[in-house]
């Protein structure tokens, strides 16, 4: 079996796997799966303001998946993207509601600010890594609770509007548009999915068609290899960070300016981060498998908020679903092994 | 207020604080020590806590006073066989432990919700009537003091955990098992070699981390939460990860981190009622965990060393 097959084959056998689980459960727990999975997809695709909704919810989970693809094809693992995410959130925010400008400058400053917020919070794990060789793993997390702690503080003591969460942000720093809520009759879908797409388009670009960009994978690969060849390992791993933490705050830049307008205290994780962890990878790391793990795992989490009414099943269930997914993807070594031993099977 | 008044409101609730954060610091050491990094310590927390509220509310009529202790069992036993998938999957199928670690916390949550949602038809369960309670422990408390201070209004689970930590420092690094266990965790090949089964080895270390990792979610849930919902296990289990890091992977060390970390989360809470302490911003003591782990890993704070092979997988005939 050719590898490029196998490498699309994983995937797809992951997810029917999921869904088969998935399926066992309801059918176990005494629910009706044909009825869930039709409130599921009529959730996600039946009207018009649903497909809507889940574009508005495939935004942040596209740019969190290419925040944790970016650092795992230099070989890091970015589980930070939580906390960069909600970095970066609140620095759109704080952006849009203290200036006054012209919206061509106003909204390109919110995204700015929050680009450079999730990469400063990405670039100490960075700098850990390369200057004292401490796991990204560990700090990236340890940061993430640092982050949602101290965001909340801000949130509380110094942007505080009476309430528990900040001001609105001026209009000319949202990426609202009233023509796109009314043709997805009155969804919340914003233009932040453009530029999740043109993010897309970039990291593919950057990685694939740059100089530095070859340096970062041939990093990825071996860093040994690297290093011989006279790149800068060290540098190179900060870079990939600090690249991987802004997409991670672009991300937190489509809820503040899009989707919400503001910022509350939170009293846990948005989950936004793991479940970017899942899709990237779904989407084996790369661009393209990123936007459309993305559309996937959109598609189920809107369409599951139908599942509770339409036909009785906990919308948790799409949860478990994810979860499997992200479990048999990371077994795929034991997928591979069965469909080698098919092949294998099949030649003779 | 005077500083005996203080120490004894705060050495109390350090000790309540603390004690999840021993049991399930202590499963992240077995599990790390053979070389399967657990982020799945929060899930197993979540599966305890769920478990063992679940027992308390549909057998407390059976059990009576007991119910804690019994439930506390069956949260073991529910943490040790959910372990058991995240041993499948990074020991026998290979799979990334960070990632796998990552979809056991994914997957404990969402089931753990689906089933309240399926058992009790709404998003948590009602708050147990008999969880465990203050006790003044019996001899101790006469102590002039140190009995007032450590021994009175306080919870038997505490010392139990402390117990516990002192029995798996005697484990690790006094039996054979403990040698063996650590033997796969730095040089796999070696141990190997030396007739040790790896594979064994690991899923022991593997289930006895879910073991006192759903202690830690039972004693959370019923000394602390008293029910379970979404919001029950937030963030403990990578506090306790963090113990274990800061405590260098080693079973006092960690305890020792888990009772530093659980004094900083309950001056967070009680903090405003005493003097001096109102004046810090909540904010420091909530994060002092993590940032100071941090540091611990950077070596500002004496270096804290993995296990060498944590992480590693273990393939015969590979060098």
């Amino acid at each position: 079996m050719s590898k490029r097959l196998r490498s699309i084959l994983t995937p797809i056998i992951a997810v029917l796997l999921g869904i088969i689980v998935g399926t066992i459960i309801m059918l176990v727990s005494g629910y009706n799966p044909v009825d869930a999975y039709t409130a599921l997809w009529n959730g996600a695709f039946g009207d018009v303001y649903y497909t809507g909704e889940v574009i508005r919810q495939v935004t942040p989970y596209i740019l969190a998946g290419l925040a944790v693809a970016f650092a795992f094809r230099v070989g890091l693992f970015n589980i930070g993207v939580e906390g960069q995410f909600i970095v970066g959130w609140l620095a759109a925010v704080w952006v849009g509601v203290a200036f006054d400008l012209p919206k061509v400058i106003h909204l390109p400053l919110a995204i700015i600010a929050a680009m450079v917020a999730g990469g400063l919070w990405a670039f100490i794990p960075g700098l850990l890594k390369a200057r004292f060789r401490v796991h990204e793993v560990i700090v990236t997390i340890m940061m993430n609770y640092t982050a949602l702690h101290t965001v909340n503080y801000i949130i509380r003591t110094k942007l505080n509007q009476g309430s528990a969460k900040t001001g609105m942000i001026h209009e000319s720093a949202s990426l609202r548009s009233p023509w796109l809520q009314e043709l997805t009759t009155h969804s919340t879908m914003h233009w932040g999915i453009m530029i999740a797409i043109a993010c897309c388009f970039i990291m593919w670009f950057l990685l694939e068609k740059t100089t530095r960009g070859f340096e970062l994978r041939a990093v990825g690969f071996n860093q040994d290899a690297a290093h011989y060849a006279g790149m800068s390992v060290n540098k190179n791993i900060i870079l990939s960070m600090v690249i991987s933490g802004a997409f991670a705050g672009i991300a937190g830049a489509m809820e503040g300016l899009g989707t919400f307008g503001y910022m509350a205290v939170q009293g846990g994780f948005t989950g936004v981060g793991f479940n970017g962890i899942a899709v990237a990878l779904l989407g084996g790391n790369t661009a393209l498998g990123v936007f459309f793990s993305a559309l996937l795992f959109g598609s189920l989490k809107i369409g599951a908020l139908s599942m509770p009414l339409e036909a009785g099943v906990p919308k948790e269930l799409v949860d478990i679903i994810i979860a499997l997914i992200v479990f048999f993807v990371a077994s795929s070594y034991i997928i591979r092994v069965v469909l080698d031993r098919f092949s294998k099977k099949g030649v003779k | 207020m005077t500083l005996m008044q203080i120490l004894m409101i705060v050495i109390p609730s350090t000790l309540l604080w603390a004690a999840p954060l021993i049991f399930t610091a202590l499963g992240g050491v077995f599990s790390e020590r053979s070389g399967v990094v657990n982020i799945g310590l929060e899930g197993l927390m979540v599966i305890g806590a769920f478990s063992s509220i679940v027992f308390n509310l549909t057998f407390v009529g059976t059990f009576g006073s007991a119910t804690p202790w019994i439930a506390l069992l069956v949260a073991m036993l529910a943490g040790a066989i959910f372990s058991i998938l995240h041993a499948v999957a990074s020991i026998t199928f290979r799979a990334d432990h960070t990632v796998s670690g990552v979809a056991i916390n994914l997957l404990a949550t969402g089931l753990t919700l689906f089933l309240v949602k399926l058992i009790y038809n709404k998003g948590e369960t009602d708050i147990i009537k008999h969880g465990f309670s203050k006790v003044d422990i019996p001899i101790l408390k006469d102590i002039p003091v140190i009995g007032k201070i450590l021994f009175q209004n306080t919870y038997w689970t505490s010392f139990v955990a402390i117990i516990v930590a002192v029995i798996a420092w005697y484990v690790i690094y006094k039996t054979p098992f403990g040698l063996r266990l650590r033997s796969v965790g730095e040089h796999p090949m070696a141990a190997d070699t030396m007739g040790i089964n790896v594979t064994k080895m690991r899923y022991l270390g593997v289930i006895i981390s879910g073991a006192l990792g759903g202690i830690g979610g039972g004693v959370y849930a019923q000394s602390i939460s008293s029910n379970f919902s979404h919001a029950t296990i937030s963030g403990q289990g990578f506090m306790a990860l963090a113990a274990m890091i800061f405590g260098k992977w080693h079973p006092l060390g960690a305890m020792g981190a888990a009772l530093f970390f659980g004094f900083a989360q309950s001056i967070s809470i009680i903090g405003s009622s005493l003097p001096y302490l109102k004046e810090i911003p909540d904010v420091y003591l909530l994060i002092a965990p993590y940032v100071l782990t941090i540091l611990a890993l950077t070596g500002f704070i004496g270096r804290a060393e993995a296990p060498k092979a944590d992480g590693v997988h273990y393939i015969k005939g590979s060098r």
